[in-house]
């Protein structure tokens, strides 16, 4: 059967579900969401669930403050009945070096001065928050209370919901197959389930971002890179924030049904679309983290999986419309921080995609910014 | 036995009730019904719920149990302990 839609959305995770919510929110409700497994099956659902304003980039400190504000009024702006289970109990940022502290403090102040309540801490005073922290060879550490981590499930079909009611449509176990364009323009989207008559496309594909993206002939300078996450066995709460350090590349947290996740980076890992998990993660996720949070040690892992960042030339998001094809928007290659900055995404991308001025100037994250030679570099990543 | 009172989780505590909230609210595979509502993701890994949600959601579908994609297995087989893993760990000697 043959359909049309104003705008087809590629990719049923956190960007395309947020974005689907804020179309129809602004009267754009002619929408298709096409998502070849189920929502959050990709990298949303298998991602760390962290949201944190403690950037060391002025971008990326305005993108995920809103975030988090949208966060913390989300489950009654959806009205679905799900909860996100926002935890906002703060991250910790261990610093291990004296040239990590340096960059730890002129992001305190650049955080502070975009209004984020993150403060510098001594070891001590770090460990007064995380009572189970070894704090040998510890420097210092950074904290700011507001940051949390939020359930990427139910926040994803929380969106999902919220659009549906206002007459979205979503498809899920949907592949997009080609992308028909004439005379420049986009004309149509083909899928598993029929064609789809459109002249906007947005690429909310993630880890399959650059195949979306070669459908429509775009040329998108991502790569899949996996990364592995393992949990444990809830026990009652004894962590409030987020832990990461990346002097070890690690982050760890308790989530409220009181299982700990973690995870580490791994720049061995492969740069191809392979989701399955080894067992050596497991081994060097136990050597990193144990030193720190030894209490960890008697917890049982339960189970471990991958899941695929989608990295971009500078590890920064690309937002915007492509240059060389009108119609056709991306919102891909946030290089592992994509979850937590969904929500600002979706309005981002609604506002840009419905013609209007972007209430945050998101010009420098688009596209054409590896062509110019215009990289951003964040100093703080996992 | 009512509904609400039929464990089909024992590890998150879900009832026969709950899961077919779930299935009836349209999460109709076993990997969504596990994502929305853990059932499946506790220290058993869905040894003895996972029968019985297949079964409840091929009632509800209308399909044949066979029919039902069964969830991803992940491992470790069994919960393991991170001092186990751990190259100082007591079982490493």
């Amino acid at each position: 059967m043959t359909k049309s839609a104003d705008v087809v959305i590629i990719g049923g995770g956190i960007i395309g579900c947020a974005t689907a919510y804020h179309l129809a929110k602004q009267g754009i409700t002619d929408v298709i969401v096409v998502e070849k497994d189920f929502l959050a099956s990709g990298s949303t659902g298998r991602c760390g669930a962290g949201a944190r304003q403690q950037w060391g980039l002025k971008m990326n400190v305005l993108l995920a403050k809103e975030s988090v504000k949208a966060f913390e009024n989300l489950n009654e702006e959806l009205d679905t009945g799900l909860d996100i289970e926002f935890k906002q109990k703060g991250y910790l940022m261990l610093a291990y070096t004296e040239k990590m502290v340096e960059q730890y403090k002129k992001n305190v102040q650049l955080q502070q001065g975009l209004d984020v309540p993150v403060q510098l801490l001594t070891p001590q005073e770090a460990q007064e928050i995380v009572p189970h922290l070894n704090t040998e060879g510890l420097l210092a550490a950074t904290y700011c209370p507001t940051d949390g981590h939020v359930n990427p499930f139910t926040t994803t079909n929380s969106y999902a919901q919220a659009a549906r009611r206002m007459g979205v449509t979503i498809m899920t176990s949907t592949e997009v197959t080609g992308i028909q364009v004439k005379q420049g323009k986009i004309v149509a989207v083909d899928t598993t389930r029929g064609k789809i008559h459109t002249s906007r496309v947005l690429n909310a594909a993630g880890g399959y971002s650059r195949e979306v993206g070669a459908l429509a002939g775009v040329e998108i300078p991502t790569h899949p890179e996996r990364h592995q996450i393992l949990v444990t066995e809830p026990v009652a709460p004894i962590q409030d924030p987020m832990v990461i350090s990346l002097q070890h590349g690690f982050y760890c947290q308790q989530s409220p049904h009181g299982s700990f996740i973690m995870g580490f980076g791994d720049p061995n890992e492969p740069k191809e679309h392979i989701t399955t998990s080894t067992w050596n993660f497991m081994e060097e996720m136990a050597e990193k983290i144990l030193p720190v949070l030894p209490a960890l040690a008697e917890l049982r892992v339960v189970r471990q999986w991958a899941g695929l960042y989608n990295m971009s030339p500078d590890a920064q998001p690309i937002l915007g419309e492509a240059p060389s094809l009108e119609g056709f928007y991306s919102a891909i290659g946030f290089s592992g921080h994509g979850f937590m900055l969904g929500p600002v995404t979706g309005r981002l991308m609604a506002e840009l995609i419905s013609g209007q001025e972007p209430h945050i100037d998101i010009k420098p994250l688009s596209m054409e910014r590896f062509e110019k030679g215009e990289l951003l570099r964040e100093p703080s990543v996992v | 036995m009512a509904d609400k009172d039929t464990i089909i989780c024992r590890c998150e505590d879900l009832t026969r009730e709950d899961v077919r909230q779930y299935i009836q609210a349209g999460y109709t595979t076993v990997e969504e019904i596990k994502r929305v509502s853990r059932c499946g993701m506790g220290p058993c890994q869905g040894r003895t719920c996972h029968q019985l949600l297949v079964r409840e959601i091929a009632e509800l579908t209308g399909k044949s149990p066979a029919e039902i994609a069964p969830a991803k297995a992940r491992p470790p087989v069994k919960g393991i302990k991170l001092g186990t893993l751990h190259s100082e760990g007591e079982h490493n000697d």
